[in-house]
């Protein structure tokens, strides 16, 4: 990973952040390709804003070194800027102003050709299904809405890079499922790429390259598929009668170990569920209550690297630091 | 250069537009100097005239401060903008754009003090009813000298607003620090024959030259004129100066 290759539109070089108290970046490296999407996928407070306000230049780096489209990211601010295009966490456009407005204003920041600026500002509001709105208040729009203007807005002036910040968080299922077939969409119309952040393991699928952050620390970068091959094959959770004994007999036949999960289940993995199943409950010596087998997840991953799973953070004390650290939230 | 003047452009557009848009700011931070002007000035002008001297006296005498007053709030808000803009996320896609931090910090006290302008020459216009004499050549040095003030208040804003995270701070800020500001600028009353103590400390403040001039340009009268016109212009252009570096230097350092 540390060789120069010319693909990487962006490498980051171990990179630390300390904060007064708190290291939330500590050392970490990686580069992303050309075109590719690039997930960074974790945790509330792993690090992953932390880590886009150090790339798109909004925070200053305590050490390590980033680039992007060979810009060094302390010293060539303004050119960087140039070349992304930012969807932040927490809305970031103008609720005063109409969709047209906001986007004009960016337009105008980013320099974008007057004679240009307002067929590209209908060709992404086109995209994201803005147009029949695109003369109202930002304030009479949805959450959606809004994202949906963010992400439009985000690529009026033709980014190389498109940086989405947990782009789906706050919105309802329905409304995620939208966000995300904008972005494959926009992925097959333009050669771009995208760098995405979120802590919905399901929804970083449609990464080419996911990389898994956790405490500050990169712990596991590969492809989706990759990543849950790991995992060795079907998961298979089961509820018994007796879970010592079964431990002890599910032992003595698998290579890996089972171990116990939530609601009093026992868990563990095996290559082939459907051959496995019908062998294992006829030899069973204890009573099987339930058994599910299904295929292995993201969070699975993540799970099996931490011994914790994704969703289910207890907030520490550190960890309520760290969602201080990322300043307030709108309501 | 052009790029960074496009981007002035830009934040003050974006200001001039919300205001505009923004009927009950507009339609509120009238009504508060009306209110001052007719209400509370006629009352204390009529509790005067006890003494034998003339009600319409006072009103004159106030009618500069009041402009000054409208100017003060308008462009200290306006500054204050920025904590509501990084509050509401706004300013982070000012910041992520590839203008520098002074540019914004220009467009932010252009936009302040063109609002502030404007709302004080609304309450100029009031001069009719208060049967004051304005010329041309007084309303467009008026408006030169609200301009300047209006520049030396939102460049201070623009100092505390990078200071300040949140928008309860302001609260605090207005009282302890605005309205003192209002009080001990020679607004409400004449400010050379009171206490030693408060004639000291208006003389720190820069509201004080600011009325003072525009009093000396409205009413033309001597006897309440406290300082040279050049002297409240130096004093008001080096405020600004000053507090404009503070402020574009405090900006670009913080994250």
């Amino acid at each position: 990973m540390n060789d120069v290759n010319k693909d990487d539109i962006i490498e980051v070089k171990s990179l630390v952040k300390q904060f007064k108290k708190l290291k939330a970046i500590d050392d970490i490296t990686f580069s992303v390709k050309e075109d590719e999407i690039f997930g960074f996928l974790g945790p509330n407070g792993a690090g992953k804003t932390t880590t886009i306000n150090i790339i798109c230049t909004l925070l200053s780096k305590t050490s390590g070194e980033v680039t992007l489209c060979g810009h060094d990211v302390s010293r060539e601010r303004n050119k960087i800027r140039n070349c992304i295009g930012m969807v932040f966490q927490d809305p970031s456009v103008d609720d005063r102003l109409t969709a047209l407005e906001n986007l004009y204003f960016h337009g105008l920041l980013y320099n974008v050709p007057r004679k240009a600026l307002k067929e590209r500002s209908e060709e992404v509001l086109e995209m994201v299904n803005l147009t029949d709105r695109k003369n109202s208040l930002v304030s009479t729009y949805s959450g959606g809405m809004k994202r949906r203007l963010e992400i439009a807005r985000g690529l009026l002036h033709y980014p190389r890079i498109l940086f989405l910040d947990e782009p789906t968080l706050g919105l309802d299922p329905q409304t995620r499922n939208k966000i995300w077939d904008y972005i494959i969409k926009l992925k097959k119309s333009k050669k771009i790429t995208i760098f995405l952040t979120s802590h919905y393991m399901e929804e970083t699928e449609i990464c080419d390259r996911i990389a898994i952050i956790d405490r500050g620390k990169i712990i596991a970068l590969d492809t989706p598929d990759n990543l849950k091959k790991t995992i060795g094959g079907d998961i298979i959770t089961i509820l018994s009668e007796d879970n010592i004994k079964l431990k002890g007999y599910i032992n003595g036949i698998i290579d890996s170990e089972a171990y116990d999960a939530k609601e009093g289940k026992v868990r563990f993995e095996v290559k082939d569920s459907a051959s496995f199943i019908p062998k294992f409950i006829k030899n069973s010596p204890v009573k099987i209550l339930s058994i599910s087998a299904r295929k292995p997840t993201l969070n699975d991953v993540f799970l099996d690297l931490t011994g914790r799973e994704i969703r289910e953070e207890n907030a520490t004390v550190k960890d309520n630091l760290r969602m201080r650290m990322r300043g307030r939230m709108r309501h | 250069m052009k790029r960074e003047l496009i981007g002035v452009y830009t934040i003050w557009l974006r200001d001039i537009k919300r205001y505009f848009r923004d009927k009950p700011r507009i339609i509120g931070s009238f009504a508060q100097p009306v209110l001052f002007l007719f209400i509370l000035g006629t009352g204390i002008a009529s509790s005067l005239s006890f003494g034998g001297g003339n009600s319409g006296d006072y009103l004159n005498f106030m009618f500069p401060g009041i402009i000054g007053m409208t100017v003060l709030f308008t462009s200290f808000f306006s500054a204050m903008s920025i904590v509501w803009d990084r509050e509401f996320g706004f300013l982070r896609e000012v910041l992520v754009a590839p203008i520098s931090r002074t540019s914004i910090v220009a467009g932010k006290i252009l936009g302040g003090s063109t609002i502030a302008m404007f709302q004080g020459a609304i309450i100029l216009l009031f001069a009719p009813l208060l049967k004051i004499p304005i010329t041309f050549t007084v309303f467009f040095k008026v408006i030169g000298i609200m301009f300047l003030i209006a520049m030396t208040i939102t460049t201070l804003g623009i100092v505390l607003a990078s200071k300040i995270k949140s928008m309860q701070a302001f609260q605090v800020i207005t009282n302890f620090l605005l309205m003192p500001m209002f009080f001990l600028s020679g607004a409400l009353f004449p400010l050379n024959n009171t206490v030693r103590w408060m004639s000291v400390i208006s003389k720190a403040n820069p509201l004080s030259y600011g009325i003072d001039a525009m009093r000396t340009i409205i009413l033309g009268n001597p006897a309440l004129q406290l300082y040279p016109i050049w002297l409240d212009i130096v004093v008001l252009v080096s405020v600004t100066v000053v507090m404009s570096i503070l402020g574009a230097v405090l900006f670009s350092k913080q994250e």
